[in-house]
């Protein structure tokens, strides 16, 4: 397997505009897939106040947390207004024969 | 025999800067996880789901009532026509904005961001909230509700001063204290507690925010001043007031006389039975706990949020005189005994886990 590719998940594992978490080594992660079947990964938790997204509500690319409904597309991490303020630390996703794979730095 | 002085009643200190603060962190109360009841992911996305349909068919009808009733006090002005009138106008620009400001602060009562927020701002304007500084307000409530010492929006502090309760049903003093705020922010100046809830990189916009409700209040009272007439006041500005009562017959609802530093919200909240004319008024915010169980359901999909969960929860309340009759006598209790408060009866399954999760 090439360098820092983690298998994550099986992309069953995600339903269609949904988000799963994924712990490793000591981190949590957000899984994302799109209606369209595009998977993303981010850092598991809020830049709020650290609740798990995987809790949250997907809608096209946005993530709503679940705690005080702030925002992020989590195609680029972006903080769509408070009180999600900080932006969300992306990773780069690929899919091979139906799992899902992300790249630790 | 000796007679007995009476013993003073404690005081807890409900400043977010004061000792009680201190003490809710070494309880571990802040920004702790809160119980939720079990329900499927994919029944909750069903119910997360958003829609514009609803708040538009909704928003509209309040505008039509708020600029009818308005119209109405306007053409009656100077006869006694203009006293239900402005009844009516000033119950929907001073207490039904508080649901609109709740719902669209959250981002959740249309599917269309922008929709939400031109409600947000206008329902903020109109039940004299400063929409930024309220919004990282609301946000702690949520963090961390009924939280002595962290949550601000802790409606009746114990022991009730029923004086002021009484006071609260024409926004006193709450109003003129949000007045003095907006004056103290036009100057660009917040105290330690907004700043302990609100983050330095909103300070600028809450400044902006003043200004411009500071503006809209200049201007008004000129046109008072210009006209004659107090009527541009009474139908901008002083409806936060004459119009506040059903904001607290609402909202007292939500959490007075139940249990402070807990982290279960079928403990600290209130689910109300109400009719469909107040559940329009209040935008379903009589699901009380189920909103603060769950805040990414909308309000329109409460009612059914509520169908799903109601196994788990306290039985909810059958109408406002049910949920007033316990909310008096426990004011009143409260006012001589401050450790008091309404123990609510979780079903006896949760009750089980939840004392054996927290032993
Ligand atoms: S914890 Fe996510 S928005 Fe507050």
């Amino acid at each position: 397997m090439s360098a820092g590719w983690i298998p994550a998940c099986k992309t069953g594992d995600v339903g269609a505009e949904d988000v799963v978490r994924f712990d490793h080594g000591g981190r949590t992660f957000a899984i994302y897939r799109t209606a369209d079947d595009k998977y993303y990964a981010t850092d598991g938790l809020c830049t709020h106040e650290k609740v798990h997204l995987a809790h949250g509500f997907v809608m096209d690319t946005i993530i709503e947390c679940a705690k005080h409904n702030g925002r992020f597309d989590f195609t680029t991490g972006e903080a769509k207004g408070a009180p999600a303020c900080i932006h969300l630390k992306t990773y780069p996703v690929k899919v091979e024969a139906g799992q899902v794979f992300l790249q630790l730095d | 025999m000796e007679s007995q002085t009476p013993m003073p009643i404690p005081k807890r200190d409900y400043s977010l800067v004061g000792s009680e603060t201190q003490r809710a962190y070494e309880k571990g109360l802040v920004s702790a996880p809160w119980y939720a009841s079990p329900i499927a992911r994919p029944r909750l996305k069903e119910l997360m789901r958003r829609k514009d349909g609803p708040a538009i068919r909704h928003t509209l009808l309040w505008f039509a009532l708020i600029i009818g009733s308005g119209t109405a006090a306007f053409l009656t002005w100077g006869t006694w026509g203009c006293v239900p009138a402005l009844f009516v106008y000033g119950t929907l620009y001073g207490s039904t904005s508080d649901s609109r400001w709740h719902e669209c602060g959250h981002r959740t009562a249309f599917k269309t961001v922008w929709m939400n927020d031109v409600v947000y701002y206008i329902a903020s304007f109109m039940v004299l909230r400063e929409a930024t500084a309220w919004r990282w307000s609301h946000t702690r409530h949520h963090t961390d509700t009924i939280i002595v010492g962290r949550d601000p929006e802790i409606a009746v502090p114990r022991p009730p001063g029923l004086f002021a309760v009484c006071l609260k049903f024409f926004a006193l003093p709450g109003g003129l204290r949000e007045l003095a705020k907006i004056a103290r922010h036009c100057f660009g100046r917040l105290n330690a507690v907004e700043k302990d809830y609100i983050p330095g990189s909103e300070h600028p916009r809450v400044f902006r925010e003043a200004r411009v409700y500071a503006a809209i209040y200049v201007a008004t009272i000129a046109c008072a001043l210009a006209t004659g007439s107090i009527l541009p006041l009474m139908l901008v500005g002083l409806p936060s007031f004459y119009g506040a009562w059903l904001v607290v017959v609402f909202g007292l609802t939500q959490h007075a006389g139940l249990a402070e530093d807990v982290l279960d919200h079928r403990l600290n909240c209130r689910t109300v039975y109400m009719n469909p004319v107040f559940r329009y008024l209040y935008w379903n915010m009589n699901y009380h706990v189920e909103h603060h169980m769950f805040p990414l359901v909308p309000y329109h999909a409460l009612p059914a949020l509520h169908e799903e969960l109601k196994a788990d929860m306290p039985p909810a309340y059958r109408g406002l005189v049910e949920t007033y009759r316990e909310i008096i006598p426990a004011l009143l209790r409260q006012a001589k005994d401050p450790a008091y408060c309404v123990k609510r009866p979780l079903p006896l399954a949760a009750d089980a886990a939840l004392q054996g999760g927290q032993a």
